[in-house]
């Protein structure tokens, strides 16, 4: 049994964020990194099959991003996953999410895994769109924002619910192997313990680039991609009247507010 | 041409209304005619329902589902897109949508982008806007030489189209093998032991709260302002308060609420969703960035923890 969980390192922008000079993006000195919270459940699904499975099975995580990257893989072994791979080159700069997935169906293809997990977004820019694109472009069966899983590795097909809207779900049948995409609260994501974290320093980490996967220059970065960015900016802010002064004088105003618009 | 395809959103056998905001974002964007697309074995029976101002035409797509189904939806959208070669197509960003528009932008042939709120028509080419970063940035995206956009869009951005017309009605045959079927729908459980849709008064908590621990403090505090507590969903998946008190998008929508004070929640827009109508959102958050601050009439940069120190003690 193979399991292919792909994973995203997500931005975190600084308080006094820049945007780059071409417009087009913000200044990535300005950003923090970590894994995006959706992955982690994910993760953490592939896990507890191969545990429920005796312990029989092989977890690759994937990502494709820059080598700041490596960090969230590095962890993703460090919690039991076997492998990882990274795809990494500038022509893949300016990819959009189609592309991106374009480069994770070679991955799995070339993998030929039971099952590929993704999260439902990334938390950073929340496109929703990865895993089923890639879905799309490998012509398998798909489920999005699924927050129940029964899956027995090498059954035909899987059970899955999918979180709708207003806490409703449904429940429907999946043929496999399959692309998922998992919803936060499917499980609880374990920690790396010591022992996984140095285990994980020796784990195999492949680093290829998009024409080791037999990719073209132009299926990758913007010539790849259905859509473009044309510029970002800072969005003009709301009418929130702040309230200032030290925490015991804000708090008074609050208290005026609230007894005032409470009717209390 | 600026022909725009409005594919509508139902489930359970009633339309779902943020398909009627589509409605009007369509007509909004400068649409020279809005078609609106019902696809399912019953969705024909929702044709009175979208007969809404502004509509031109309706087009029912009979499938073999009652229900969404991925497959099949893709399907019928690119036979829609085939027949009447939309330059727009929108769809809510809703999770069916999710569950198969990302499908039609992975085909290459089309320009696509997801939960966009902003849409204009600049000589013949679709601009739409989208936000990036967690909301602290906005982003302009267009399509270059592409001829039909596909989009998912925000909810709740537009009002919904209102009064009626009477469009044209059509069907139109799509094939598809579908590679998943349902097999039932599951209710949520019944309201906790407090029904917050009902409350005008809201304090709600989200992960600043930091842990467990914490929540009797906010929960102390919401009954000495005489609130319903409730909170973001870090909170219920924790298990830290029922699921009952969640707010937003998969939790609830806090119909009644006309004051809503946000602690530690950053304001995910599936957040929002639960709470950007009501009328007096109050913030308190340590990131003068977080985009709860974009819709709050009053904000507080600052610790919850000092605040609620010192905000009880107004109470007593
Ligand atoms: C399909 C789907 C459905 C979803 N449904 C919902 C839903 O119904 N409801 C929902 O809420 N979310 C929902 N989400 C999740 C949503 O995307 C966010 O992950 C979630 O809303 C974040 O919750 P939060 O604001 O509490 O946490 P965070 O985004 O982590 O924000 C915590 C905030 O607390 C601030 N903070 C930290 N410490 C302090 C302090 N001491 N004092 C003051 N401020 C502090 C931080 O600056 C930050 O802004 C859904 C997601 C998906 C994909
Ligand atoms: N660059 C990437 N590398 C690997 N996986 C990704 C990447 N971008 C997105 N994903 C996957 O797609 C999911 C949803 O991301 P998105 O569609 O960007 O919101 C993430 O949780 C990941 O599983």
């Amino acid at each position: 049994m193979k399991i292919l969980v792909a994973i995203k390192q997500v931005a975190n922008l600084d308080d006094d964020f820049e945007i780059r000079d071409d417009g087009k993006d913000v200044d990535h000195d300005f950003c923090d990194y970590e894994i995006n919270e959706w992955d982690d459940y994910s993760l953490e699904t592939a896990l507890q099959i191969r545990e429920n499975n005796g312990d029989e099975g092989e977890i690759v995580v994937v990502t494709v991003g820059p080598d700041d990257a490596e960090d969230e893989l590095r962890k993703c072994l460090g919690k039991g996953a076997d492998r990882a791979i990274r795809v990494w080159d500038d022509a893949i700069e300016g990819s959009d999410q189609v592309a991106i997935a374009r480069i994770l169906t070679k991955v799995v293809e070339k993998e030929a895994p039971d099952m590929v997990f993704m999260g439902v977004q990334a938390a950073d820019n929340a496109y929703a769109q990865t895993g089923v694109a890639v879905a799309q472009q490998l012509g398998w069966p798909h489920a999005a924002v699924v927050n129940a899983l029964e899956y027995t590795p090498g059954a035909s097909t899987a059970t899955a619910n999918r979180e709708l809207e207003g806490g409703l779900e449904e429940k429907i049948t999946v043929n496999c192997p399959a692309v998922m995409t998992i919803q936060l609260g499917i499980n609880e994501p374990r920690y790396a313990s010591l022992r996984g974290i140095k285990q994980a320093a020796g784990k195999p980490l492949d680093e290829i680039s998009h024409s080791d996967l037999g990719l073209s220059d132009d299926e990758v970065g913007e010539a790849g991609s259905v859509s473009r960015v044309r510029k970002v900016f800072v969005p003009e802010k709301g009418q929130a009247e702040l309230i200032e002064g030290t925490p015991a004088e804000q708090a008074a105003r609050l208290a005026e507010i609230l007894k005032e618009l409470s009717g209390a | 041409m600026s022909d725009i395809l409005v594919i509508a959103e139902h489930r359970q056998g009633e339309l779902r209304p943020v398909s009627l905001e589509l409605i009007a974002a369509a007509k909004e964007a400068g649409a020279s005619s809005v078609t609106v697309a019902l696809i399912g074995a019953n969705a024909a029976d929702l044709t009175g329902a979208v007969s809404v101002e502004g509509v031109d035409e309706i087009v029912t797509v009979p499938t073999a589902s009652a229900n969404f189904q991925p497959d099949e939806w893709k399907a019928a959208v690119e036979a829609l897109i085939a027949a009447r070669s939309p330059s727009l197509v929108m769809l809510p960003h809703s999770v069916d949508s999710w569950g198969f528009a990302p499908a039609l932008g992975a085909t290459g042939n089309y320009g696509f982008a997801t939960d966009v709120f902003g849409i204009a028509n600049e000589g013949g080419e679709w601009v739409v806007t989208r936000a990036m970063y967690k909301e602290k940035v906005h982003a302009e995206i267009d399509f270059p030489g592409k001829s039909t956009v596909v989009v998912t869009v925000r909810g709740g951005t537009w009002k919904p189209a209102e009064g009626s017309s009477s469009p044209a009605v059509s069907s139109l045959d799509a094939s598809a093998t579908a590679n998943s079927s349902h097999v039932e729908f599951i209710e949520p459980p019944a309201t906790g032991d407090v029904d917050i849709t009902q409350a005008e008064f809201m304090l709600s908590i989200g992960r600043g709260i930091a842990e467990e621990d914490n929540v009797e403090q906010f929960s102390e505090l919401a009954d000495a302002v005489g609130a319903t507590l409730g909170c973001s969903r870090p909170i219920a998946d924790s298990g830290w308060l029922p699921k009952s008190r969640q707010v937003g998008q998969s939790g609830k929508v806090v119909a009644a609420c006309k004051l809503y004070l946000a602690l530690g929640i950053s304001g995910s827009v599936q957040h929002q969703a639960g709470m950007k109508h009501v009328d007096n959102i109050i913030a308190v958050n340590t990131d003068p960035e977080a985009s709860i601050f974009s819709i709050a009439r009053y904000g507080i940069v600052g610790d919850i923890f000092e605040i609620a120190d010192e905000l009880v003690t107004h109470f007593e």
